[in-house]
């Protein structure tokens, strides 16, 4: 027995099978890809500039992303006002456009013609271009802001109400505050939040390229395209996904580096507001509110406005379509949540980092590497086209798992601190542990983790083409609408499939902070 | 849960036809759609041919080169002319035995494997309510304000995006990198495929966008606006043809061969124009419908041959990239 062998308790040998799963699915692909070129090849001078635009983008997008959230989440987590829990939510909504749509709002916004534009030239101000480094970051930052901001949230959240009263009461200033529960939070946080922003626009591609203005924002996924694509080079394009991994690899070692465990003990739940300052802080932490839904909530409101009108005349296929990928999104949300809380209750015993570095695998395998070593390796046993939707929801549930342990780890470490041993001791194991503990106390990640899974798996666009099928998702068919000329059913397709998705995501969302 | 029951609804396959041959044929997203020429070409096929015509969706030259001579693929169809080359070195594919000396291509077509089935030509497409004076040539283009924004795609990983580059090259040789330089300043964005550049063509980002002569067709015929025009340029414009090859590791030889025996019909080729938004490839002018009569006609047709563009394409890639990266 494994956990005989290696002295695991249950939960630590669930999560190393999962994350063993893991490796092996994207390394074993990459292997794959390798295996039919004979080899890896070697890379031209176009890849390494590609590689370092990659890292330097997803750099900047990431800090900026990070310590932007800082004050947004600040604001929200001290400030009560109507429509709070709404904007909350609201805030998860860009992080699941799909890529297409958001480049369309954000276009709407801040493009030539765009309402930012207008307004600059009737000011008889100069005009700005989103097209450009600025617009790759802008887009990135309008992408992850948002889930920076929730995480950080949470981590203010999980800060115990008596340790802000008995700051309260030792007549801390917000300056004291920060230094003693802000900073410490911040410190154990923001380091993983900043490696998933970094993660995420690691692999990014299409909005690279469209707003980047030209192949000066080549990344190594379009490298790795241009590779399969272009050149029919699968050896170039493993030697690129071999690449990817080991910047993975690198941030996450600088992150852990960076990041120290914060320490705040158990509290009660008493649904508390830490301290809110007044006077200017009131005025700056409004500010920032308005800010940050303004410029995230403008571009989609955009897209909404565009599409709406047409979506009665919407062709019956789209529907059809849209009923296929809930049902999709569902099983992989679904999936994808029993995997995240494997993972991360063996990872809160502490025993095991690489569960982790397995787990964050999944941000940066490059969707075509996965899906052409997939169809290599499952060829032989199966017609591919009878794969098509299994296979979706599968990847689709393996690429939403690492958002989801972002959310989960923190959680799952804080309840095993404060709350394993009293379990042990009462003798509380396996189901009812979970239904008694577990599930109660991480209610709240759990549903964040679950909407995020659901609702990229709605938008997904199907990473792979090789096992693609005749019954298509809405994604591809929002992109087949746009490939026979049809925008303005196209926008309307954006826009349902825009309501799809966050409804899935509010929905588990709510669902896990009512529980 | 009711997991069981929403695997089973996954897992479910489309009602397999009883006993008759199946001729499986790889096609592209943009073929197999329900808006595409796709569900007319299995409906013509099956009325006749006492089989089922069962598409493959997906890259299908990716996917039958991995596959080899164990793919389960009858027929290949919608490669672009840019890869015929390596698809013919795959040794894959078997000679399609049509008479190609009457097609109404601009340019003369020999190959005895890929048969084309459409056509058309890369263009610059404008509103001319936002552009009243649109270049009239090439070389205006190049001349043009750095104002005039065109949206363009990118070449690595697009085709249309590639016959760009075949075209500049065509149309000026050695001095492309100099066309580049000029076009450069102009170029707003370069998106991954034609469709993301189109959308925001049509939103009124920019003012032309690579696209096709025959883009205008569907303006004109599906939303009645006769405002989207293609540039005509006297320089002339690159040729894009879609082609389909039969495979040589068929099991069924007679269907695949009635099959691509069928491609030149005037029956199949009447369907191409408003389902595929392109020329037919065998039809007379008169046969055409009347919207694409209508369409202005580049007076000269660009194109290289297969080996010309396979040696033009690494050199010219890197010819734009430099343009782009000073």
């Amino acid at each position: 027995m494994a956990a005989g062998l290696f002295r695991l308790t249950r939960a630590e040998a669930g999560g190393a099978i999962a994350a063993g799963g893991l490796a092996l699915l994207i390394l074993g692909t990459l292997a794959a890809v390798a295996w039919v070129a004979q080899g890896l090849s070697g890379l031209g001078p176009w890849d390494w500039r590609a590689v370092r635009f990659t890292l330097w983008q997803a750099a900047l997008s990431a800090t900026l992303s990070a310590l932007l959230a800082v004050p947004v989440a600040r604001a929200l987590a001290r400030r009560r006002f109507p429509g709070r829990a709404a904007l909350v939510t609201l805030l998860g909504a860009p992080f699941i456009l799909p890529v297409i749509v958001a480049i369309m709002g954000l276009i709407a916004v801040f493009g030539r013609n765009g309402a930012v534009n207008d307004a600059l030239r009737l000011a008889g101000l100069p005009e700005v271009s989103i097209y450009g480094w600025q617009g790759v970051i802008l887009a990135h930052v309008f992408f992850n802001l948002p889930l920076s901001v929730r995480l950080i949230l949470q981590g203010w959240q999980a800060i115990p109400a008596e340790r802000f009263r008995l700051a309260a009461s030792l007549g801390f200033g917000p300056r004291d505050v920060a230094r003693h529960l802000e900073r410490p939070m911040l410190r154990a946080v923001l380091p993983g939040v900043w490696l998933a922003v970094f993660l995420v626009c690691l692999t990014s591609f299409t909005v690279a390229l469209a707003l980047g203005g030209g192949p000066r924002a080549t990344t190594v996924e379009l490298a790795i395209y241009q590779a399969f694509r272009f050149d029919f080079d699968l050896g170039r394009a493993a030697s690129l996904g071999l690449i990817q991994i080991g910047l993975c690899l690198a941030a996450m070692a600088l992150a852990r580096w960076i990041a120290i465990p914060a320490a705040f003990g158990a509290g009660l739940d008493a649904d508390h507001m830490p301290a809110a300052p007044g006077g200017w802080h009131r005025i700056s932490d409004a500010l920032v509110i308005t800010g940050a839904a303004g410029v995230l909530i403008w571009p989609m409101a955009a897209v909404i406005a565009r599409g709406l009108p047409q979506i009665p005349d919407l062709p019956p296929e789209v529907w059809q379509a849209a009923g296929r990928s809930v049902v999709m999104a569902l099983i992989s949300a679904l999936l994808a949540l029993a995997l995240s809380l494997t993972l991360a209750l063996s990872l809160a015993r502490g025993r095991m980092r690489w569960v982790e570095t397995a787990g964050m695998l999944p941000l940066i395998a490059s969707p075509l590497v996965l899906g052409t070593g997939l169809f290599i390796l499952l060829r032989g046993w199966f017609l591919p086209q009878t794969l098509a939707l299994p296979v979706t929801v599968a990847i689709n549930a393996v690429m939403a798992l690492p958002f989801g342990l972002r959310a989960l780890i923190p959680a799952a470490r804080t309840l095993h601190r404060d709350y394993g041993r009293l379990a042990d001791s009462l003798d509380l194991h396996g189901l009812a542990r979970l239904r008694y503990l577990i599930l109660p106390r991480l209610a709240r990640p759990l549903g964040f983790a679950g909407g995020l899974a659901a609702a990229l798996a709605m938008g997904d666009l199907g990473v792979i083409t090789l096992f693609a099928s005749d019954r298509p998702t809405l994604p591809l068919q929002l992109f087949q609408l746009m490939n026979s000329y049809r925008m303005d059913d196209a926008s309307a397709c954006a826009v349902l499939l825009m309501a799809i998705s966050f409804g899935l995501f509010w929905i588990f969302d709510r669902g896990g902070r009512l529980a | 849960m009711k997991l069981p029951v929403m695997l089973a609804l996954l897992a479910a396959t489309p009602a397999m036809a009883q006993d008759k041959p199946v001729l499986t044929v790889y096609a592209g997203e943009s073929i197999t759609s329900e808006w595409g020429p796709g569900p007319k070409i299995e409906e013509g096929f099956e009325a006749f041919c006492n089989c089922d015509l069962r598409f493959v969706t997906g890259d299908e030259l990716s996917r039958v080169l991995m596959e080899g001579e164990r793919t389960e693929a009858d027929i290949v169809f919608g490669l672009n002319t840019d890869v015929t080359a390596r698809a013919r070195a795959s040794g894959l594919f078997a000679p399609h035995g049509q008479d190609t000396s009457g097609l109404s291509l601009p340019v003369e077509w020999t190959d005895d494997i890929f048969l084309p089935y459409n056509w058309g030509e890369t263009a610059f497409v404008y509103d001319e309510t936002r552009l009243q004076n649109p270049p009239a040539s090439f070389a205006e283009l190049l001349e043009a304000p750095d104002d005039l924004k065109i949206v363009i795609q990118d070449p690595r990983s697009s085709v249309s995006g590639l016959a760009l580059l075949l075209w500049v090259k065509s149309v000026y040789g050695d001095q492309a990198p100099d066309a580049w330089a000029k076009l450069a300043p102009k170029v707003l964005t370069v998106t991954k495929g034609w469709s993301e550049s189109y959308g925001m063509f049509t939103e009124g980002e920019a003012d032309m966008v690579l696209s096709y002569t025959t883009s205008p067709a569907y303006h004109i015929e599906a939303e009645g606006d006769a405002t989207k025009k293609a540039a005509i340029f006297p320089e002339g414009h690159y040729l894009m043809a879609e082609v389909a090859a039969q495979l040589r590791t068929t099991d069924q030889p007679e269907l695949a061969q009635a099959f691509m025996d069928w491609i030149l019909t005037p029956e199949f080729q009447a369907t191409i124009p408003l389902a595929n938004w392109s020329l037919p490839a065998k039809l007379p002018q008169d046969d055409w419908p009347q919207v694409m009569r209508d369409l202005p006609r580049p007076e000269k047709t660009l194109f290289y041959s297969e080996t010309e563009a396979e040696a033009l394409r690494q050199p010219a890639l890197d010819e734009w990239l430099r343009a782009f990266s000073g």
